[in-house]
């Protein structure tokens, strides 16, 4: 199978085959990243613009090291030290950018759907590196790819995803993706930070905790966003921490052989307790971000066929 | 295209078997034994074609020689012009180059550029003392300044013919075949 998709927007635009053929190609990428010498030609002469809106560590040296692995050269725009600070519309600075014939843009930005505005006006490939509280694909093909290694499928598996659902594009790629692939998705969260009619994506949702874990193969804490929170949705992250962390004592409710993941960065002690985050008979985090290297390894080789 | 190929087999089962069998002995004969010798069977013919040599080896001097599997998409000088990407096939060499004899295997050597792809590869992974090269097939037409130390067989062709090497494998039966294009 080939790949044909100019630009990765979303989880939602994939298909299962594609999906698919971007898990196996970043399997074969996994073993570059493990060489004396991690470097392959593939990409020689190739430009890659990481163009990112909002803060971000691993994402953006995920993206950065996977061009590097590949030969490719980045460059790295953060909105602090660009020209936004001077008012530049995203658009423009768009514009300005594909006039110096980049390859791939790699952008974040806090407003849903700007991956999109680019891919429709310029004929570079886009990658989403997250919208919002749109989508974040890239951490869902990770996530799946952690998934399919420790469990050896997706298919039947209960994954329990926990938290601020309302803002998290994690979730709302990985519902997407892992509903494409066979998983049963349950989430579970306070009922301010469950949007509304998310049923409607084919979940089922619990405002405790504790339903959600039962039997559970996979169990996916989210980050609490406190920057995105405007207005107090919980009282206090002390209270969210009493029902909604995960610990020692609720986590036997799930599977045996249950791993828990998180997107990153962790908040220690409120959505995840510190004994269960470093714990690695459970935590498959940092083997999370090692995946995700192999997976925007994957993206950028996948993207950069294209012919004249 | 249309499906009038001229398809002519020019190596059945056993030929394969008896070139295979030939190179295995002068593998050693060169090398002067299995010592310090390594196999690397090239995506995807190769490396059917490098368990069936590592088995020859052993059954002639016992012992296993270590073999490993290189999938040289990623150092293809054409792949930024080609149209998509060929999915890709992990690469497994398990165990250092350094100083070792390798044995590059393929199995059909046309243009030179998959083995010169295949060589700036192994040198990623170490320095090997020698690299070599068998195939089962020389085709001819080479564009890059590359030869085989061990050839099954030399089969002249022309450009706008194409050479196969079916193995059993992959498709049930053994033979190299030449089709004629149109």
């Amino acid at each position: 199978m080939k790949f044909e998709k100019k630009d990765i927007l979303g989880i939602k635009d994939l298909t299962v085959d594609e999906i698919n053929l971007i898990l196996e190609t970043a399997e074969s990428f996994l073993e570059i990243s493990t060489r004396k010498i991690k470097k392959v030609p593939t990409l020689r002469g190739k430009t890659i613009i990481n163009l990112f809106y909002e803060a971000s560590t691993r994402t953006r040296t995920s993206f950065e090291i996977a061009a590097k692995r590949l030969s490719a050269d980045t460059i790295n725009i953060s909105s602090s030290t660009s020209s936004v600070v001077k008012g530049e519309t995203l658009i423009d600075t768009a514009r300005n950018l594909e006039a110096m014939n980049p390859d791939i843009i790699v952008i974040r930005h806090s407003a849903a759907g700007a991956p999109h505005l680019l891919a429709s006006l310029i004929k570079q490939s886009i990658i989403n590196a997250g919208d919002g509280a749109h989508e974040h694909p890239t951490q869902a093909l990770l996530d799946m790819m952690t998934i399919k290694e420790r469990k050896g499928k997706i298919s039947g598996l209960k994954v329990a995803i926990i938290g601020d659902i309302e803002h998290s594009r994690v979730a709302r790629s990985n519902i997407y993706g892992l509903s494409k692939m066979g998983a049963r998705v349950v989430l579970a969260g306070p009922a301010t930070m469950l949007p509304r009619n998310i049923e409607e994506m084919g979940v089922d949702v619990y405002t405790n905790l504790k339903d959600a874990l039962i039997d559970a193969d996979v169990v996916m804490m989210l980050r609490i966003q406190l920057e995105r929170q405007k207005q107090s949705i919980f009282p206090s992250l002390r209270e969210y921490s009493q029902h909604y962390c995960l610990n020692r004592n609720n986590i036997k409710l799930a599977k045996k052989d249950v791993i828990v993941m998180h997107p990153g960065p962790i908040n220690r002690g409120v959505e995840i307790s510190p004994d269960i985050a470093d714990d690695p008979s459970y935590s498959v985090i940092l083997d999370q971000v090692n995946k995700g290297v192999a997976i925007r390894m994957a993206l950028l080789y996948l993207l950069t066929g294209g012919g004249e | 295209m249309v499906e009038t190929k001229n398809v002519k087999v020019v190596m059945d089962k056993d030929g394969i078997d008896r070139c295979l069998t030939r190179i295995a002995y002068e593998i050693l004969e060169k090398n002067k034994g299995m010592e310090n010798l390594v196999l690397v069977g090239i995506r995807t013919g190769g490396v059917y074609l490098s368990e069936r040599l590592q088995k020859k080896i052993s059954g002639i001097e016992g012992g296993k020689i270590p073999l490993g599997i290189l999938d040289v998409n990623l150092y293809r000088d054409d792949i930024s012009a080609s149209n998509k990407k060929q999915p890709l096939g992990e690469t497994k060499i398990n165990f250092s180059l350094d100083d070792k004899i390798v044995v590059l295997i393929d199995d059909v050597l046309f243009t030179g550029r998959t083995i010169r792809a295949a060589m700036d590869a192994l040198i990623d992974f170490g320095r090997p003392k020698m690299i070599q090269l068998a195939v089962l097939i020389d085709r001819g037409h080479r564009e890059l300044p590359i030869r085989a130390d061990f050839v099954g067989k030399n089969l002249p062709s022309s450009l706008w013919e194409a050479v196969r090497v079916d193995l059993v494998e992959k498709n049930s039966v053994d033979e190299v075949v030449i089709e004629e294009g149109t």
